[in-house]
């Protein structure tokens, strides 16, 4: 198994068998969602019109939860310290666990979505329009994560300070998402133009953001 | 010259020297321009007097985006050639761009409620200045979060770098998103689309808050050197008291 097929294997298996990880966040997108209605009361009408961009919404909300997860235990018990003086460059590593991250946590939350989208009256022909969304955009939501988590390690109340950082970033993800699942129930046009998108906001970030979630990874270990 | 400057107390001292003229320079700017723009220039047709408020709107708007230009480009001269004043003139340039920023959204609102009777609206250009406010709150946040200087200084370039990079994409998706603000009035193709009468003032009034944004931003970074050479001799002093006990 080369390295980084290693490095990946690890980290999903830690995420799995940790328990409660994948679980908590699963969770924690269902009490969002389920809160919501008893905010803006019970009109299926109203709730269907809203039901892509709340499902976002929470989906970023369970998906940073677990973000500082990313890199924490691994700076805690020193074994960022060997990964960063392994064979692999640091930009490999950050890449690899955003992506351990987004098996974990981006594609369990996007799969969960149209369940909660049952309870959000969400036609049944827009679903899998809107786990495709999801799938193609949770690359961006952990890659990005990845910067924020690789930032604010080790400081106190981190997972406060990650929100900040990096929830302005995820604007365009979500603008885009929602449109994709929105002009695909109510119109006008197509909603391919904002997928496409979509899947490039994606694709950059996988490309770019390791290489700063690298550097940020430097600046804590020194 | 930049290099030069690597000097923090050939800093200090190019301070000192250059803080009462451009004193002198925002307060003569900031006067002529209240002046005309207050008293001179004429109500406009449509908006009356409340096209005043513009004077000071637009020259925050613009701060607000220069100031992060400066804070992407200090991030580079952090992370690249580890130049020692370049973390303290983004760490200082943070708050001022945060508040002019601050000041775009407030008088941007004031002039929405009788023009468009609302405080508030989800346009393409307020939401990315809102973004961009969180964006600076973002970076104030990072800095007083790590307690080390030299780790919260390459910290905080590497996320304004990141912010430069996904400032022109959130641009985008959001003009993509929802457009009611008009359209760029003075910097186009084919020139400005507003009456001189209204130009004239605007523009003093935009190289009054650079001159102030320059004037605050060089009192900032002195402020923040001293306070880092504090630090220093505190513990030393820590230090020497340490020694002499044992």
């Amino acid at each position: 198994m080369s390295p980084a097929l290693a490095l990946l294997v690890r980290d999903v298996k830690l995420a799995w068998r940790e328990g409660g990880a994948i679980g908590v966040a699963l969770g924690f997108y269902l009490v969002v969602v389920a809160i919501m209605p008893f905010g803006l009361g019970p009109d299926l009408n109203l709730l269907a019109h809203i039901a892509p961009g709340m499902l976002w919404v929470a989906l970023l909300l369970a998906a940073l939860l677990s973000a500082d997860r990313i890199f924490h235990n691994d700076y805690e018990d020193g074994t960022l310290d060997v990964l960063a003086t392994g064979p692999q460059s640091l930009p490999m590593v950050a890449a690899i666990k955003s992506l351990a991250h987004w098996l974990t946590t981006g594609i369990p939350l996007a799969l969960m979505a149209p369940v909660l989208g049952l309870l959000l009256n969400l036609p049944l022909d827009a679903m899998p329009l809107l786990v495709l969304t999801m799938l193609a955009g949770t690359p961006a939501v952990s890659f990005v994560a990845a910067i924020g988590a690789s930032l604010t390690l080790g400081l106190r109340r981190s997972g406060l300070l990650l929100a900040l950082l990096v929830l302005p970033l995820y604007v365009p993800v979500l603008i885009f998402g929602v449109s994709t699942a929105s002009m695909a129930i109510v119109g006008p046009g197509s909603p391919w133009p904002p997928f496409l998108m979509l899947c490039a906001i994606s694709l950059a970030s996988i490309v770019l953001a390791p290489l700063a979630a690298a550097a940020a990874l430097r600046t804590a270990m020194r | 010259m930049i290099m030069s400057l690597a000097n923090p107390t050939r800093f200090l001292s190019l301070v000192s020297a250059v803080v009462p003229w451009l004193t002198a320079l925002v307060v003569i700017l900031l006067g002529t321009g209240l002046y005309l723009a207050f008293f001179v220039s004429p109500p406009d047709y449509q908006q009356g007097e409340t096209v005043r408020i513009m004077y000071v709107h637009v020259p925050a708007a613009w701060l607000a985006m220069g100031c992060y230009l400066v804070i992407a480009i200090a991030a580079l001269g952090t992370l690249i050639w580890r130049h020692p004043l370049a973390d303290v003139a983004a760490k200082a340039a943070a708050p001022i761009g945060a508040t002019f920023t601050f000041v775009a959204l407030v008088t941007g609102s004031l002039w929405g409620k009788p023009m468009w009777g609302t405080y508030w609206v989800w346009d393409a250009r307020l939401t990315s200045m809102l973004v961009l406010f969180l964006l600076y709150l973002g970076l104030i946040a990072l800095w007083q979060a790590i307690e080390e200087p030299g780790r919260a200084g390459r910290a905080a370039a590497i996320l304004a770098l990141v912010g430069a990079i996904n400032i022109p994409i959130i641009k985008f998706s959001v003009n993509w998103w929802n457009t009611l603000h008009q359209p760029a009035s003075v910097l186009r193709v084919d020139g400005p689309s507003i009456d001189p009468a209204l130009l004239t003032p605007l523009f003093v009034m935009g190289a009054a808050f650079a001159a102030l944004f320059m004037l605050l931003h060089l009192l900032a970074m002195r402020t923040e050197i001293l306070r880092r050479r504090v630090r220093a001799l505190q513990q030393t002093q820590v230090e020497h008291a340490v020694l002499v006990g044992a």
